[in-house]
């Protein structure tokens, strides 16, 4: 399976997640860069990495969406292409309005680096189903705006359709505000579109993929391959 | 040479992390009568003078300046 990693200035997690790709996962994995128009149709799994594009200015994602990549990203969405923001990543596909919501700064204003637990709050879409519904994961987490909100309106619709993937949680899967590491509204960690064709998510799965970096919890949603 | 001012807000409601910060701070300071500290950005904008100015920058608020789902815009322009 081809397996495209997006590089934008200032990305710094697209080598984590080429290698985890490559490496731990055997797939054909390639860097796809920022100014580049690209017909991504042939790729099984795009990941828009995570990192400071752009340095973060004006709000984080905020000018990576304008790249020329993200016409074909957009495109190759559309078409039910499979799509991974990490991080970074998850922020620029909620700027680009490919998810619902935004990030903002942590509630605690510290950038947080550390393992997190989240639990699999939806097994039945193409990036978590290797995970048991409920299952506990350990991954890391890198991030100074972290804090996912949405409206009233939006989250309604995300609980109810299951669009809310992953949660922060104990290392017993209880919701906590205690385990919640950024103040996320709902304890949400990772979202989906209506489709649950591109999931984004704040922890580092690309990071927890061989037991000598900790966890091996993130390699399993990675692995789409069908 | 037209100049907007904008200023960029955080929505009413919206939790400011940053203004909370700073509220505990001005308090710690002496400056007890603070009720609430909400941070935002100020930018200015120089234009040339061909053009609608304020269409221009409603367009720009639309587009990059503001984010519609946390935030809220306004602006001045002087011709």
């Amino acid at each position: 399976m081809k397996a495209g990693v997006i590089v934008f200035p200032g990305s710094n997690c697209d080598r984590d997640a080429y290698y985890a790709l490559r490496d731990v996962l055997g797939y054909e994995a390639e860097y796809l860069w920022h100014a580049d128009a690209r017909d991504l149709s042939d790729y099984g799994l795009v990941i828009v990495p995570g990192g400071f594009s752009y340095g973060d200015y004006l709000r984080p994602g905020a000018i990576a969406r304008f790249a020329r990549i993200m016409d074909s990203l957009r495109e190759y969405a559309a078409r039910g292409g499979l799509v991974l923001g990490i991080c970074n990543g998850f922020q620029i596909l909620c700027e680009a309005g490919l998810l619902p919501g935004a990030l903002t700064r942590n509630i605690t204003l510290k950038f947080r680096c550390m393992p997190v637990y989240v639990r699999v709050e939806n097994a039945d879409t193409p990036f978590t189903r290797r995970y048991r519904q409920g299952e506990v994961l350990q991954l890391p987490i890198a991030h100074g705006d972290g804090r996912y909100v949405c409206d009233e309106v939006t989250l309604a619709q995300l609980r109810a359709n299951g669009q809310i993937i992953l949660r922060y949680c104990s290392p017993t899967g209880e919701l906590s505000e205690a385990w919640n590491p950024n103040g996320s509204m709902d304890f949400i960690a990772g979202v989906a579109n209506a489709q649950f064709n591109v999931l984004g998510m704040m922890p580092h799965p690309e990071r927890a993929c061989e037991l000598l970096l900790g966890s091996e919890d993130g390699k399993r949603l990675l692995a789409v391959a069908p | 040479m037209p100049k907007a001012k904008v200023y960029i807000t955080l929505k009413p409601g919206l939790l400011d992390a940053q203004g909370r910060v700073l509220e505990d701070a001005l308090h710690q300071l002496g400056f007890e009568r603070v009720q609430q500290v909400r941070v935002g950005k100020y930018l200015e904008i120089d234009l040339a003078p061909n053009g609608d100015p304020r269409e221009q920058v409603e367009a720009m608020c639309q587009k990059l300046l503001a984010n519609p789902v946390i935030e809220q815009y306004r602006y001045e322009v002087e011709e």
